[in-house]
């Protein structure tokens, strides 16, 4: 998906502070909105995103501080979005992505998250090595 | 994000302004729970007129209240659930354990 020549493209690396789950959010709505989406699209990419970036503050690095890299492309009327992690990695992506599943659930997580990102964007993929981390890549149509 | 609460009776009423994620979800729940556990709370009611931005950290912490309430009885209302809203409940399945209600009044009449 990363091959692709986009038009326009960003790049942010934040701490995996939970903190910081709003400012990813909102920095990728502040950049797609160039394409003038709709408000129920932006609030769909900004949820979509939200599960993504939440999902490796809370699993991708066991307590321990480090980075998580958002990029986001602009294909034409595409949105390209790829949330990553250098942590522990996903044992059985099958499983992580099942509705209502949670490995943490003492941590009132509903396990939902993969389901939201995939009813909100177009396309998500998955991509993760145990020890070596997570790439979760998402695609949005935007109407014109 | 904060939130605004009344009790009445066994009812306690909830209204968040702002936006509910997992950051913020963190402080909302200890600050609810501490609520339902000095008054007694049998019912939770849950004001969404003002919440901007919800994702699925708010399910969770719907869930987990309901979870407080549902043995004595009690549960969890849903009210001014918002398109953007509506879409992560329905899809989620919240609704089978809590229930959306357009007004305030409405639930008033239930519990």
């Amino acid at each position: 998906m990363m091959n692709v020549a986009f038009d326009n493209e960003m790049r942010l690396q934040f701490l995996n502070r939970s903190e910081n789950e709003s400012f990813a959010r909102a920095t990728v709505a502040a950049f797609v909105s160039q394409l003038d989406p709709t408000v129920s699209v932006i609030t769909e990419i900004k949820t979509a995103v939200s599960e993504a970036v939440t999902n490796a503050v809370i699993y991708a690095y066991e307590g321990k501080e480090d980075f998580i890299y958002v990029r986001c492309g602009i294909k034409d009327m595409e949105v390209h979005i790829t949330i990553e992690d250098k942590g522990v990695g996903i044992e059985s992506i099958e499983k992580a992505i099942e509705p209502a599943y949670t490995s943490k659930p003492d941590e009132e997580r509903a396990g939902m998250g993969f389901t939201i990102m995939q009813s909100f964007m177009d396309e998500i993929m998955v991509e993760s090595k145990v020890g070596a981390g997570t790439i979760v890549k998402m695609i949005k149509r935007i109407e014109e | 994000m904060s939130l605004v609460y009344k009790c009445i009776g066994k009812n306690m009423l909830v209204k968040f302004i702002g936006e509910i994620d997992h950051h913020e979800s963190k402080t909302l729940r200890v600050e609810i729970d501490d609520v339902i556990e000095s008054d007694d709370i049998k019912n939770v009611i849950f004001d969404f007129t003002n919440v901007e931005f919800m994702d699925s950290s708010g399910i969770g912490m719907i869930l987990g209240r309901y979870r407080k309430v549902e043995d004595k009885d009690g549960g969890v209302f849903l009210v001014n659930v918002k398109d953007n809203l509506d879409d992560i409940f329905r899809i989620s399945g919240v609704y089978s354990v809590a229930k959306k209600y357009d007004t305030l009044g409405e639930v008033m009449d239930l519990v």
